[in-house]
C-alpha cells in the first residue's frame, strides 16, 4: 500500500471526510492525477465513497500570457505611435506580425487612434491622449482568477485570448468496507496464511469455475495397450494361460503345414505373407516322424481323411516368413501338449501378426491377433458357442449369431457375429472352429481330444470403442500424443 | 473368398420363389455363404468407369460370396441347386457317364514330353447341350472364377473347352519346341508361330499377359491336338479359334491341362456336373478315355461317389446332439449327402456317399459341420465347457505390464510403434552399418519401408518425435515392446527380444532425465547400483551400473552403457544430433533402451523367461 493511499484513509478517518481531493493534493504536494488512481482503486474496493466536484474557470492562451506584461496589442501599438504621429507603414517595422496588424484594428475600433491621409503617405495620429488597457486588466484578472464579466469574456474568447476549462476534484467519504488498511483478496490459500492464521481474515478473490483445471503431469497408457490389458485379464478370469508368443519369425510348417493348410492355398501366396530372405529357412526343430506325418496327411491322408493328394514339398514347409497368425504359436503348443502327455489345457495369446497388404485406413501390415483355445476329451460345437457366449458377454456383446465359414484348418468353422444395437444389425466379430483332425492327430493328440478355438483382432473393437475411423490414428509412429493421452478408461470386463 | 455374380431374378425363378433382400441373406447366413451386395451392371460400371452408361443392365444383381472351397457354388446353376436342396425343393441330382456299352469312348493320347512341363490331362464330353446366351457366360464365367481360385491363375489346371463337331477325334496332349506350334488362336484371325504368340501377348493383351510366363521360358509348350493337327488349345494360355464354342454348340469337349492332377479332376467334375444340367440327358456325362505316355488308359471325369462310414456317435459327441441316424440323414441330404441303407452290422454308422461336386469333403469332420449346418449352427444347444484349468499370464508379458504401468507413473505417455521399419531407419539413421548379421530381412515387400524387423526401439521412438513435433516440450515417451534379432541357436534363424525404451526430449537435453529414469526401473525391477547394498546384491545375485560409452548413435561424451548382473542390458545418453536431423527433430533427445528379459524373474530372482 502506497504512503499517500494510507494518509488519504488516515486523513478520512480523522476528518470524516476529504471535502476536495484538489486540495488535498496540493496541501500534500502531489499530483492530482496520481491522487485519482488511488481515489479509485479504493472506491472500487468500497473502502470510500467517490462524489464528483465539477470545476470551471477561465484559462489564458499562450498569446494572452505574454500579454500579461507587455500589454495588450491595441496598447502596445498606441504606445509606438508620437504625438506627431506616425506612417503607417512604419508601424510594420516597429511591431511586426500579428501584434501591431490586431494592435491598429483594435486601437481604431476604439478609437484611440485616426489615420490622416492629407500629407499624401497615410499616417496614424492619436485621438486621445492618454488609454486605459482594459484588455491586459481583464487578462490579469483572469490570471489571478477573479471573476470577469460575461461580455468581456466572450469578447476575449473571440479573440482567442481566453478558453473555458472544466475539471473535476472528488469528495471523498467513508466507504461501506472503511478500514485504515486496505485488504487484497488472496487467489489461493498459502501455506503461510495457515501458519499465522491470516486465512481467518484474509479475503479471497472469486474463483473462475468456467475455467478447466490445470493437466496433470502424469504418463499415459496407449488405449490399444488398455484394451489389450483388459482383454488379458478377461482371460485369465475366464482360466486361460498365456502362451509364449514372443517369436514373429516362424516356419512354413509352424504357421501353416501343421495347420493343415496345402502347399498351395492362397494365403501362402507372396501377396499375402512376408516371406524372409534372412533367416530365409528353417531346417531343424521338427521332429523327423511328425514331419513325415504332416507330409502324409497333405499328400495321402490318414486319420480317416483323404488329404489333399498332392505332392508336399518339404523346401515349401522351411520357408521362413513372419507369422500371419498367432495360431501357428498355438500350433507349436498343442503338439508340445501331446508330446507332454495329452492334458485338458486352455490357452491365449495377445500379439502381433504380419499381413503384406497395402496400408489404409482399415489395414495395416501388422496388427494384434486376440486368440483363445480350448484343448479336451469330448469338447463340442455347443461347447464352443458356450465359451463364446461367456467371452462376448464380458465385451459388452452379449447377443451372438453364428455363420458357417471355411478354414482350412478348423471344421466345423463358424464367423462370430455380434448385433450391434447403435446400427441395429449384426456385424463380423471374429472366427472360430474346432481343429481339424489332419492336423491334431499327426501331432500325436488323442482321437477324443477336440480343440476348440476363436480369434479377433485387437484393434477392430478398440476402433468402435474408442470411435477412431483410421487405423493408422491408432498404432504406429503417426499417431498424434493427444489421442494417447486423452483416451478414457478402457472399461471392458467390468 | 471368391464373389459371385448372379441375376436376382434368374436366381429366384431357379429357387421357385422370391426373398426379399433380408430373407435371402439370412438364407445366405445359415447356409454359410454372404450376400456381399445388391448392385446392377450398370451401377458397377458407374462406379468403375466414373460415367453412367445408358444402355447398361439395370437388372439387379446378387453379388455372393462363396467359401474357398465350395467350387460347385461359383456359378448360379451351383448356387440354386445348392438352396434348393438345402430346402427341400429339390432331391439332389443323380451326377452319371453315359452307358458307353458297345460305343467307343472318344481317346485322348499323352505324348512323354509333357512331364517336362504339365503332365497332366483329364476330359469329358456334354452331349446335346442347348446352351442360351445367360448359360453361355456362365459357362465361361465359372472357368474363369475356377482359374482363379483353384486353379491358382492356371498354374495348376487350366480348362479348355471346344465345339466337338469342329475337331476329330482321338486328340493328342503333346508337348513340343514352341517354333514348332502354329495356329489361329481364339479371337484372332492370323495364325501366330507359338513363341511370337507369347511375345504378342505380352505386348497387347492384359488379361493374357499374365499367364505367359507360366510357359513362357520352357522348352516345350503343351498343345493339345486333334487328329487332323487343328490345335485346340495351348494350355494354359489359349484355345485355338476353330473348336470355339457358340450359343449353337450342342456337343461340348472339356479338357483340363493340369501340374496337380487332383485339381484337375476337381475342375473337370465340377465344369461337368454344374453345366450337364443343359445336357440332354441331364446330369449325364460322357467320359474319354485317356491314354498316358506308359500306355495305361484311364477314363475321365470320375464321378464316383466316394464311400463314406461316419459314425453317428461322433457326429452327435462333436455337436453335442443326441440325433438318430434317420433325421442325421435328412440332415444330410439338405447339403447333397446321399445315405445308404445301413446293414445290420453297421448300426450306429451312416453309410454316405460323397457326390463328385463335393470336393470339400476330406474327412468325417466334413459331415459333422455338414450336419451343424442343416440343423442349424443357432439353434445348437449351448454349454460351458467344463474343463477346469488355472488362468494364468506369461511372467515376461506379466513384468511388461507392471513396468507400462510404472513408466506412465514416472511421467512417460506410451506408444505403439512397428515392428517393421526400412533399413536406413534402423542403421544409417541411428549412424550405424548394416554388418548384414542382425536384422531379420523381408524378401517381397508390398510397402517399400517394411525391409527389415526392427533391431532397436529407438529408431522407433524418434520416428514419433519427429512425427509429433508439435507436441508441447518437454515430450516424454516409452515403449515396450519386441525387436527381433538373428539367432543362430533358434530353431528360425531369429528371436525376438522386449525391450524398454524411454525417451525425453526439451530445449535442453536432459541427459539426468533419462539417468534417472534408469535409476526409477532399476529400483523397481530391484536391482541394487553396484556397492550400494552388499546384501541386498547377494540376494539379487548381482547389481547393475553404468559407464561411459561409444554408441554412434548417441553425442560423444554424454552417454553410457547400463551393466546389470555382468552383461551389457542397454544404453543411455543424448542422442546424436546427426541422428536428430535424420529423423527431422528440432529438439536435444536423450533416450534409455535396456532389454528387460534379464529381469524377468519371481521375488526370489529365479529366472521366469519361457521358450517355445
Amino acid at each position: 500500500m502506497s504512503e499517500l493511499e494510507g494518509s488519504v484513509l488516515r486523513a478520512i478517518h480523522d476528518q470524516q471526510q476529504i471535502a476536495d481531493s484538489g486540495e488535498y493534493a496540493l496541501s500534500q504536494s502531489v499530483d492530482h492525477l496520481t491522487l485519482v488512481g488511488i481515489i479509485k482503486s479504493l472506491a472500487a474496493s468500497e473502502l470510500i465513497t467517490v462524489e464528483d466536484i465539477d470545476h470551471f474557470r477561465y484559462a489564458l492562451s499562450d498569446e494572452a500570457t505574454s500579454y500579461l506584461a507587455a500589454g495588450s496589442p491595441e496598447a502596445q501599438v498606441f504606445k509606438v505611435v508620437p504625438e506627431e504621429g506616425l506612417p503607417l507603414s512604419q508601424l510594420k517595422v516597429l511591431l511586426p506580425g500579428d501584434i501591431g496588424d490586431v494592435g491598429f484594428k483594435q486601437a481604431m475600433q476604439q478609437k484611440w487612434l485616426a489615420t490622416d491621409k492629407s500629407g499624401g503617405e497615410p499616417k496614424i495620429i492619436r485621438k486621445v491622449d492618454c488609454i486605459t488597457d482594459k484588455t491586459q486588466q481583464l487578462l490579469k484578472d483572469v490570471a489571478e482568477g477573479k471573476e470577469i464579466d460575461k461580455a468581456d469574456a466572450e469578447a476575449l474568447k473571440k479573440r482567442k485570448l481566453i478558453r473555458n476549462e472544466t475539471w473535476k476534484t472528488y469528495k471523498l467519504g467513508k466507504g461501506a468496507k472503511f478500514a485504515l488498511e486496505r485488504v487484497k483478496p488472496a487467489t489461493d490459500l498459502t501455506a503461510e496464511m495457515i501458519q499465522k492464521g491470516t486465512w481467518r481474515t484474509q479475503e479471497f478473490k472469486e474463483y473462475n469455475f468456467n475455467a478447466l483445471g490445470a493437466i496433470p503431469s502424469g504418463g499415459h497408457l496407449h488405449p490399444l495397450l488398455k484394451v489389450r490389458t483388459q482383454f488379458r485379464k478377461i482371460f485369465t478370469q475366464m482360466g486361460f494361460e498365456e502362451m509364449p508368443t514372443n517369436n514373429y519369425v516362424e516356419s512354413s510348417f509352424w504357421n501353416f503345414d501343421a495347420l493343415f493348410q496345402p502347399q498351395q492355398h492362397p494365403a501362402r501366396d507372396a501377396h499375402d505373407t512376408f516371406f524372409l530372405t534372412k533367416p530365409a529357412t528353417t531346417t531343424t526343430g521338427v521332429p523327423e516322424e511328425y514331419l513325415q506325418r504332416v507330409k502324409d496327411v497333405h499328400q495321402n491322408g490318414g486319420y480317416g481323411s483323404i488329404g489333399y493328394g498332392y505332392s508336399w514339398k518339404l523346401a515349401e514347409s522351411q520357408k521362413n516368413l513372419l507369422r500371419t497368425h498367432t495360431t501357428a504359436v498355438s500350433s507349436r503348443m498343442l503338439y508340445r501338449l501331446a508330446q507332454d502327455g495329452f492334458k485338458p489345457a486352455k490357452y491365449f495369446s495377445i500379439d502381433r501378426v504380419f499381413r503384406n497388404e497395402a496400408i489404409d485406413r482399415t489395414h495395416l501390415a501388422e496388427f494384434h491377433q486376440v486368440e483363445g483355445v480350448i484343448c479336451d476329451r469330448g469338447l463340442t460345437l455347443g461347447d464352443l458357442i458356450g465359451v463364446l457366449h461367456q467371452f462376448f458377454s464380458r465385451l459388452g456383446l452379449p447377443k451372438l449369431r453364428f455363420k458357417p465359414a471355411y478354414n482350412p484348418y478348423t471344421e466345423p468353422s463358424m464367423e462370430i457375429f455380434s448385433y450391434s444395437e447403435e446400427l441395429k444389425k449384426y456385424m463380423e466379430v471374429g472366427n472360430s472352429g474346432m481343429f481339424r483332425p489332419e492336423m491334431l492327430r499327426p501331432m500325436g493328440m488323442p482321437e477324443d481330444v477336440n480343440v476348440i478355438a476363436w480369434g479377433l483382432s485387437l484393434e477392430r473393437p478398440t476402433m468402435i470403442l474408442y470411435g477412431i475411423d483410421n487405423i493408422r490414428d491408432l498404432f504406429g509412429h503417426k499417431v498424434s500424443l493427444s489421442m494417447v493421452k486423452r483416451n478414457p478408461l478402457c472399461r471392458l470386463g467390468l | 473368398m471368391p464373389t459371385v455374380g448372379v441375376k436376382r431374378d434368374k436366381l429366384f425363378e431357379r429357387l421357385g420363389r422370391t426373398y426379399t433382400d433380408s430373407e435371402f441373406e439370412d438364407l445366405c447366413f445359415e447356409y454359410g455363404v454372404e450376400l456381399d451386395d445388391v448392385t446392377t451392371e450398370k451401377e458397377i460400371i458407374k462406379k468403375e468407369r466414373n460415367t453412367v452408361l445408358e444402355e447398361a443392365n439395370e437388372e439387379v444383381l446378387y453379388k455372393i460370396d462363396i467359401p474357398a472351397n465350395r467350387y460347385d457354388m461359383l456359378c448360379v446353376e451351383g448356387i440354386a441347386r445348392a438352396f434348393n436342396i438345402f430346402c427341400g425343393n429339390i432331391a439332389a441330382p443323380k451326377y452319371k457317364l453315359a452307358d458307353m456299352t458297345g460305343k467307343k469312348p472318344l481317346q485322348l493320347v499323352v505324348k512323354p514330353e509333357t512331364a517336362l512341363v504339365r503332365p497332366f490331362i483329364v476330359c469329358a464330353v456334354l452331349r446335346g447341350v442347348k446352351l442360351d446366351s445367360a448359360s453361355y457366360n456362365s459357362f465361361i464365367d465359372l472357368q474363369d472364377k475356377l482359374h482363379q481360385n483353384l486353379c491358382r491363375n492356371r498354374t495348376l489346371v487350366a480348362i479348355g473347352t471346344h465345339d466337338l463337331s469342329t475337331i476329330q477325334a482321338p486328340f493328342t496332349y503333346e508337348a513340343l519346341p514352341p517354333e514348332d506350334i502354329k495356329f489361329v488362336p481364339l479371337k484372332q484371325e492370323k495364325e501366330f508361330r507359338a513363341d511370337e504368340l507369347m511375345q504378342y501377348y505380352l505386348d497387347h493383351d492384359q488379361k493374357l499377359k499374365k499367364f505367359v510366363p507360366i510357359i513362357k521360358d520352357s522348352m516345350v509348350y503343351p498343345v493339345v491336338y486333334d487328329s487332323k493337327r487343328t490345335v485346340l488349345s495351348l494350355p494354359p494360355i489359349i484355345n485355338g479359334a476353330r473348336s470355339a464354342i457358340s450359343l449353337d454348340t450342342s456337343d461340348v469337349f472339356i479338357e483340363c491341362t493340369a501340374t496337380d492332377l487332383t485339381k484337375a479332376k476337381i475342375v473337370l467334375n465340377t465344369v461337368c456336373c454344374m453345366f450337364a444340367e443343359y445336357c440332354k440327358t441331364p446330369f449325364e456325362v460322357e467320359p474319354v478315355e485317356v491314354m498316358d505316355a506308359l500306355g495305361k488308359s484311364q477314363t475321365y471325369p470320375d464321378l464316383t461317389y466316394r464311400q463314406l462310414d461316419v459314425p453317428l456317435d461322433f457326429i452327435n459327441k462333436s455337436l453335442g446332439l443326441s440325433l438318430e441316424t434317420e433325421a442325421a440323414q435328412k440332415l444330410l441330404a439338405k447339403m447333397q449327402i446321399e445315405s445308404r441303407a445301413s446293414s445290420a452290422a453297421q448300426e450306429g454308422t451312416l453309410s454316405l456317399l460323397v457326390p463328385p461336386t463335393r470336393s470339400d469333403v476330406l474327412h468325417a469332420c466334413d459331415i459333422m459341420e455338414d450336419v451343424a449346418i442343416a440343423y442349424g449352427y443357432n439353434n445348437l444347444k449351448i454349454n460351458v465347457p467344463a474343463t477346469v484349468t488355472q488362468g494364468k499370464e506369461l511372467a515376461l508379458n506379466q513384468l511388461t505390464e507392471m513396468l507400462r504401468q510404472e513408466c506412465a507413473m514416472a511421467g512417460y505417455t506410451e506408444i505403439l510403434t512397428w515392428a517393421l521399419c526400412s533399413k536406413a531407419e534402423n542403421f544409417e539413421f541411428l549412424r550405424s552399418q548394416d554388418d548384414g548379421n542382425s536384422a531379420v530381412e523381408i524378401g517381397n515387400p508390398a510397402t517399400f519401408e517394411f525391409e527389415v524387423c526392427r533391431t532397436t526401439l529407438l529408431a522407433s521412438a524418434l520416428k514419433t518425435l519427429g512425427a509429433n513435433k508439435d507436441a508441447p516440450l518437454p515430450v516424454k515417451l516409452f515403449e515396450v515392446s519386441d525387436v527381433v534379432m538373428l539367432s543362430s541357436s533358434h530353431d528360425v534363424g531369429a528371436r525376438n527380444e522386449r525391450r524398454l525404451v524411454a525417451v525425453f526430449s526439451n530445449k535442453e537435453s536432459g541427459f539426468e532425465v533419462v539417468h534417472g529414469m534408469l535409476n526409477r526401473i532399476m529400483e523397481i525391477l530391484g536391482v541394487p547400483y553396484k556397492g550400494s547394498d552388499p546384501v541386498m546384491e547377494s540376494r539379487a545375485g548381482g547389481s547393475y551400473h553404468w559407464e561411459q560409452s561409444s554408441e554412434a548413435a548417441f553425442f560423444p561424451g554424454r552417454q553410457a552403457k547400463v551393466v546389470a548382473f555382468g552383461k551389457v542390458v542397454g544404453h543411455f545418453g543424448v542422442v546424436h544430433p546427426e541422428v536428430l536431423e535424420k529423423f527431422e527433430i528440432p529438439y536435444p533427445v536423450s533416450a534409455l533402451e535396456i532389454n528387460v528379459e534379464p529381469f524377468c524373474y519371481d521375488q526370489k530372482y529365479k529366472p521366469l523367461l519361457v521358450t517355445l
